[in-house]
């Protein structure tokens, strides 16, 4: 058995592992975690022909750098405009790449997005908790989050010449500033004209973010009826409001239950390309009906599983 | 339009679920409807069921888009919910250790000077809670247990404390719970319990399931530092 060891020299805020996510556990409190953007890190993954429940690397806007000290292997980074750079090359992310034993490999935030995945061929060796290697932020299980002086090893590293290069960035995998979103459950809270203003205005992202949630600046949405529902099961892309009318987008490590009112939800797929928008981006939301919803999934499903079949078979047009 | 146990609302979620709203206030009937169908459907699950969720008043359905839509899992439910068959079998009963010393109770003092009784007394009114697992959230392995005495309910602190080490058993007007990770809280700390909710045992990683019956039993410094 072969190995690849890169040691971490840096490691930003909120750089965890992460695979494709734990479902099945939210009526125990556990969200299903996973990455931020999930069709980016399953995108890295079908690049180096991977598993889409290959465990890889999510990186913040705070980044990442690794030393290889050991063994070569083959990488992507797909998601956002990030920045990948040895000493001998400097590249995008939306690239296949081999590192090679002595290289250091630096990843930055670029010209856009918030999330970028490293893939890697091999097995990136990280703890398990409940049958997954996703990192629930708040716990650390997992995983595990990376920290700067942790050595990561790689077991039956590969090197994959002929997948090296570019790959494709589709134009749904960029920021997506107009959410579509379904009112709701407890759009009941909120007067017609509270509503209105939901659906029209202009909301800002905000730095006050993490793997669990993202608070949006904007008008105050204040809630017309008193604040005391029970709790009630929460999903990924609600839009939660608190009692002085600020909302927030709930994200991968969300908590599972919770008294404040959800005005909308949105479209999982437009949440992927949502958190690839930096602080103070302007969003809107669109409110569409369920029916909609579902159609618009089915539609992106046929075209995102086209991409990934080819990306995976590398036979891009 | 009012939910009801007999007579729930359905909500269309997004592209991918539905919540089943038996009531609006926290009351047995509604919760133990929630119950009824989130067992129903362990039973029979439809084409495209994802899971659920129970919560105090309401069941949240969440399922696969590219399989199934909300017309269709809104009739499944019907359909469950119509069936009537599905009467709630004895709830499994559990125990969970306490352990009351005074720093493993950093506020065991304060509740007893807020409901007018002696630390005993808070201890026997504690003891003495039927409990029910009503749900779970916040955050892992952390199960709300409705069945708190009248005689020593409080609402929450004005601000949370922060760190506050897992056992911790804390409570909350008619809620208790048991923490399971460092965490902050702004619930009164009445104890602490060596019995893991969140167990890391492959087969059994929670040690309730929702709907459980939960009965304390206090345990002396020596029996809490044996089961640590």
């Amino acid at each position: 058995m072969t190995e690849a060891t890169l040691r971490i020299t840096f490691a930003g805020p909120h750089v965890s592992i992460q695979d494709a996510g734990r479902p099945g556990l939210m009526r125990y409190g556990v969200p299903a975690s996973g990455p931020m953007d999930r069709q980016s890190f399953a995108l890295a993954n079908a690049a180096l022909g991977n598993p889409a429940n290959h465990p890889g690397i999510e990186i913040s806007l705070g980044g990442l750098s690794l030393h290889c000290l050991t063994g070569d292997v083959t990488l992507a980074l797909v998601g956002g405009g990030f920045i990948a750079e040895t000493k001998a090359r400097k590249l995008g992310a939306w690239n296949v790449l081999t590192l090679r034993a002595g290289e250091t490999l630096t990843i930055r935030p670029g010209p856009w997005g918030g999330w970028s995945y490293l893939a890697v061929a091999g097995k990136l060796q990280a703890k398990a908790w409940l049958g997954s290697h996703a990192t629930h932020g708040s716990s650390g299980f997992g995983g595990g989050k990376l920290t700067t002086g942790q050595t990561l090893t790689i077991t039956d590293p590969e090197i994959h010449p002929d997948r090296e290069g570019p790959v494709p960035c589709p134009v749904w995998a960029r920021p997506r500033h107009l959410l579509r979103c379904t009112l709701g459950p407890q759009e009941r809270f909120f007067d017609a004209e509270t509503l209105t203003t939901f659906t029209s205005a202009r909301f800002e992202t905000t730095d006050a973010f993490d793997r669990m949630g993202l608070r949006l600046r904007g008008p105050a949405l204040i809630p017309a009826a008193a604040l005391s529902i029970p709790s009630e099961p929460i999903l990924r892309g609600s839009v939660q409001v608190s009692g002085d009318g600020t909302a927030t987008v709930l994200l991968s490590d969300h908590q599972t239950t919770g008294g404040y009112p959800k005005i909308a939800t949105i479209l999982a797929d437009d949440l992927d390309a949502f958190v690839q928008c930096r602080p103070r981006d302007a969003v809107m939301f669109q409110a569409i009906t369920p029916a909609e919803a579902i159609a618009i999934t089915r539609q992106n499903a046929t075209r995102f599983a086209t991409f990934e079949d080819r990306l995976r078979g590398r036979q891009m047009p | 339009m009012q939910p009801s146990p007999n007579a729930p609302i359905f909500r269309s979620i997004a592209e991918r679920a539905v919540l089943v709203e038996f009531g609006t206030v926290l009351e047995h009937a509604a919760h133990d409807a929630v119950l009824r169908l989130d067992q129903a459907l362990a039973a029979q699950p439809f084409p495209g069921f994802r899971e659920s969720i129970p919560a105090f008043v309401n069941l949240l359905v969440e399922f696969d888009a590219l399989t199934t839509d909300h017309s269709t899992a809104i009739a499944h439910l019907s359909g469950l919910l119509t069936a009537k068959t599905t009467a709630r079998p004895q709830p499994t009963q559990r125990e969970v250790l306490i352990c009351y010393d005074a720093d493993l109770a950093p506020d065991l003092i304060a509740v007893a000077q807020q409901t007018g009784l002696s630390p005993e007394a808070v201890i026997d009114a504690h003891l003495s809670g039927d409990y029910a697992v009503f749900m779970y959230g916040f955050a892992p392995g952390y199960a709300y247990l409705g069945g708190v005495p009248e005689a020593i309910r409080l609402d929450r602190k004005p601000a949370p404390l922060r760190n506050i080490p897992a056992g911790s058993v804390i409570i909350a007007g008619a809620q208790c719970l048991v923490t399971t990770l460092l965490m902050p809280t702004g619930w009164w700390i009445i104890g602490r319990s060596p019995t893991a909710i969140l167990t890391h045992d492959p087969a059994r990683p929670f040690l309730f399931d929702v709907g459980d019956k939960v009965r304390f039993r206090r345990i002396s410094r020596a029996e809490y530092e044996a089961a640590q």
